[in-house]
């Protein structure tokens, strides 16, 4: 359970609204794969990946990152029971996609600088404080069902 | 993980693109990382920690000067930091997990003031960079 202030559940609301998700989604990946190389093991049939330009221009890349993204948004909407809301995805990330959930950190902290990236000076250090608790309590809930 | 001769020409030109707000940077990113990740907080009992501390502007204005020996060293980290790792390790002994927390707070300090410059591929490098600077403040803990 993620224990936000009502504070921070406004400035995480407040500043979702503003998102346009699908692309965030996009860059969030594509900036895992470029910046954490190794993350691209799981997306050997996505095609080109060779250059920065290649993996962020990549359509997998950016319909995949929004597939993600929107499920991210809907833990949003669940904050108080995101075990839950995440417990099939867990089961499929452990036993069919086989991730590791230290790549839930990762792609959880690069969402903090695509964030940081699209909001400049809103992104104060208190709306970061906020996200960073988000995202540690999606990538806790997604790793929540492994074995 | 080693700096291509990109890494070092990105983070270079980043370095000076900050305009003498690399001080200011430092202090903010320490900020960030005190909000976000409160047990970094237990190295500065001695310090005021309140929003807009002097104490923490002072110290984030030492981190980024030591960041741009580092750039201005960059072929040789370990020359450049190495008073600074004697100290991490025999004085400060900061946990090595903390290094991430900051590294990733410069990150997000410089996406917000810099988001035309910090492409991916700066991105990566930046990281990389961090990363470097923080194995050679830890390489003497033991």
């Amino acid at each position: 359970m993620v224990h936000l202030t009502a504070d921070e559940k406004s400035l995480v609301s407040g500043l979702w609204s503003k998102v346009n998700v699908d692309e965030v989604g996009g860059e969030a990946l594509g900036r895992l794969l470029v910046v954490y190389p190794w993350t691209q093991r799981f997306f050997d049939s996505f095609g080109d990946l060779s250059s920065p330009d290649a993996v962020m221009g990549n359509p997998k890349v950016k319909a995949h990152g929004k597939k993600v993204l929107n499920s991210f948004s809907d833990g949003l909407k669940n904050l108080d029971n995101l075990k839950g809301t995440f417990a099939k995805l867990s089961e499929l990330h452990c036993d069919k996609l086989h991730v590791d959930p230290e790549n839930f950190k990762l792609l959880g902290n690069v969402l903090v600088c695509v964030l940081a990236r699209h909001f400049g000076k809103q992104f104060t250090p208190q709306a970061q404080g906020a996200f960073q608790k988000v995202v540690a309590g999606v990538a806790n809930a997604l790793a929540h069902k492994y074995h | 993980m080693v700096l291509s001769p990109a890494d070092k020409t990105n983070v270079k030109t980043t370095w000076d693109k900050l305009g003498g707000h690399a001080g200011e940077y430092g202090g903010e990113a320490l900020e960030r990382t005190f909000t976000s990740f409160p047990t970094t907080k237990t190295y500065f009992p001695h310090f005021d920690l309140s929003p807009g501390s002097a104490q923490v502007k002072a110290h984030g204005k030492k981190v980024a000067d030591a960041l741009t020996t580092a750039v201005a060293h960059i072929d040789d980290l370990p020359g450049a930091l190495s008073a600074l790792s004697d100290l991490h390790a025999y004085k400060l002994r900061v946990d090595p997990v903390n290094f991430k927390l900051l590294s990733h707070c410069l990150l997000v300090t410089l996406a917000c003031h810099h988001p035309a410059e910090f492409t991916p591929a700066v991105h990566a490098s930046l990281d990389k960079f961090f990363s470097a600077v923080s194995t050679v403040l830890t390489s003497k803990y033991r």
